[in-house]
């Protein structure tokens, strides 16, 4: 069969992305999602919070989905859900399976990649000890409790204090189970401060900075794990172990992009960000594919996946429409302080302002954030606090684009 | 006197602030660095409320999310946890459907998820 725009995830990022192609021009439009229902990882994260910038009121992630999926709907948006895709090619041709169709191939004209992520295991790790029954990921957990009505175990010991890990303390502690700790190797927590006092300090339940699990014990089902302190370099110390009985234990310790689809048809990706390589228009180094969301680049928050799944749509539904354009690129590249800078590349040929979206490498206070066009200074941003939790924006007006004849640099510098 | 110690939600600062208190009444806010910070403090310490969420099991077995549709006070979150997980209401189900009526004084129990 053959569609303009193929769409490949129905979570947050591809659900945006479909609705902006439709509403540009491109009707032909088609989200083929793995799971049995659209609306992607939202549908786990029944906490709320979801929403408080674009809606400006404070949804559950079912609710902010369903947004979603109800302007999908009313548009005919043809989706094909239980469906796998298997191979992706630079000349768009898709191949997936289903239990209706079995297997079937797509021409697309346009590819949006909105697979989103998935999380880091245990394996990624290299923790010690046996294998034993209990060891979850924190998303894994999230779906036992929230979508199939299970709870994991009763004592639980978390590892890594990002935003998940945060929230499943909180949801497992009001299932009635006990959360002894939550240890995290850096001396910051990644997690918002909101998650942090609401989740742990409401309850009580302490967080360990600099700390990690250095064993896991048990043969059958988890007993208990050994923490220790981390020096510096994130090494243990020896001497500074404690021991925590349990029989549970939650691994929240990053999200990985899921990108072998797009490995696969040789579409570079930044080493910094794990996602595709592209330019303000989300398009990738590949004609007429765009990647979007949690694919592209980790976020903390689904308004800003939504924003960014916008710009991926609207362009695509260009692409189709009006054909491919010649590029005229200028590298973007992260300076001192800076962890990465997402859009990779700023395409001259494009007009209109270009947001820059970025990561500091750690926590700063008073500080300036420059972008830098060899010794021109494009933007200056002066600012009390910046953490690597929160991602950081800065925009380059339209007027500024024909100016850029070299490398655009972000950098960070303190004050004092 | 009496003081209590808060990290403040309003921005990624994060202001570790103290509270002082006499018989209950607020005496001093100090460690913010802005006015939110003040206000924040002064709530937490009154009544810190909030918005509790969970997920329940209807007739059939599939789950449902649910929150409650005004903040609640934060000391009653897990008295509450046991009365909303009682409850199993059956399908179909529409988002902001009351699932629990005055679940805790005026504030509802709603869905926040349509299941056909």
């Amino acid at each position: 069969m053959k569609h303009d725009i193929v769409i490949i995830g129905g979570g947050p990022a591809g659900l945006a992305a479909a609705v902006a192609c439709y509403d540009n021009g491109a009707k032909d439009v088609v989200i083929i999602e793995r799971g049995e229902e659209l609306g992607g990882i939202l549908n786990q994260c029944i906490h709320n919070g979801f929403g408080l910038t674009r809606f400006k009121e404070s949804l559950s992630g079912p609710e902010y989905a369903e947004r979603f999926i109800d302007e999908v709907k009313k548009r005919n948006i043809k989706y094909y859900l239980d469906t796998m895709v298997i191979s992706l090619n630079k000349d768009k041709v898709i191949k997936a399976v289903n239990p209706t169709l079995g297997f079937f191939e797509i021409e697309a004209k346009s590819v949006i990649l909105a697979m989103g992520c998935r999380e880091r295991s245990r394996g990624a790790l290299n923790v010690a000890g046996t294998r034993p029954a209990g060891i979850y990921s924190a998303g894994t957990a999230q779906k036992y409790v929230n979508i199939k009505g299970y709870m994991p175990g009763k004592e639980v010991v978390i590892l890594g204090s990002g935003d998940i890990g945060l929230i499943m303390a909180r949801r497992m502690t009001l299932e009635g189970a006990k959360v002894h700790a939550v240890c995290e190797i850096m001396p910051y927590s990644s997690g918002l401060k909101r998650n942090i006092v609401q989740c742990l300090d409401d309850f009580g339940i302490p967080l360990y900075l600099n700390h990690t699990i250095t064993k896991i014990h048990g043969t059958d089902r988890v007993t208990g794990v050994t923490v220790s302190k981390v020096d510096k370099n994130r090494m243990p110390i020896l001497g500074t172990e404690m021991y925590f009985s349990c029989d549970t234990v939650l691994f929240s310790v990053g999200l990985i992009p899921e990108n072998e689809l797009t490995k696969s048809c040789d579409i570079p990706l930044s080493p910094r960000t794990r996602g595709a390589v592209v330019s303000q228009t989300r398009e990738t180094m590949v004609d007429g594919i765009f990647a979007c969301g949690n694919v592209l680049q980790v976020h903390d928050l689904v308004d800003f996946v939504s924003e960014e799944s916008e710009i991926a749509g609207k362009f695509s539904a260009d692409y189709v429409l009006n054909g491919a354009k010649a590029h005229d690129y200028v590298d973007t590249k992260e300076g001192e302080n800076i962890s990465y800078v997402l859009p990779q590349k700023i395409d001259k040929a494009v007009s209109g302002h270009v947001k820059l979206f970025f990561r500091v490498k750690n926590t700063f206070k008073d500080c300036t954030i420059r972008v830098k066009c060899g010794d021109s200074v494009l933007l200056e941003r002066k600012k009390k606090i910046a953490v690597p939790g929160e991602m950081e924006t800065l925009l380059i007006t339209n007027d500024k684009l024909k100016d850029l004849n070299q490398t655009v640099v972000v950098e960070l510098q303190t004050n004092s | 006197m009496e003081v209590k110690n808060l990290t403040c939600v309003e921005c990624p600062m994060g202001c570790q602030i103290e509270v002082g208190l006499s018989n209950g009444v607020v005496e001093y806010v100090k460690g913010n660095t802005c006015p939110r910070g003040k206000l924040y403090a002064e709530n937490e310490i009154k009544r810190p409320l909030r918005v509790l969420t969970s997920s329940v099991k209807c007739v059939g077995g599939k789950m449902l999310p649910v929150k409650t549709d005004k903040p609640i006070p934060k000391d009653m979150m897990m008295d509450l946890m046991s009365k909303i997980n009682a409850c199993h209401p059956s399908l179909p189900i529409k988002t902001g459907d009351v699932v629990i009526k005055n679940l805790y004084e005026d504030v509802n129990l709603i869905a926040t998820k349509t299941i056909e």
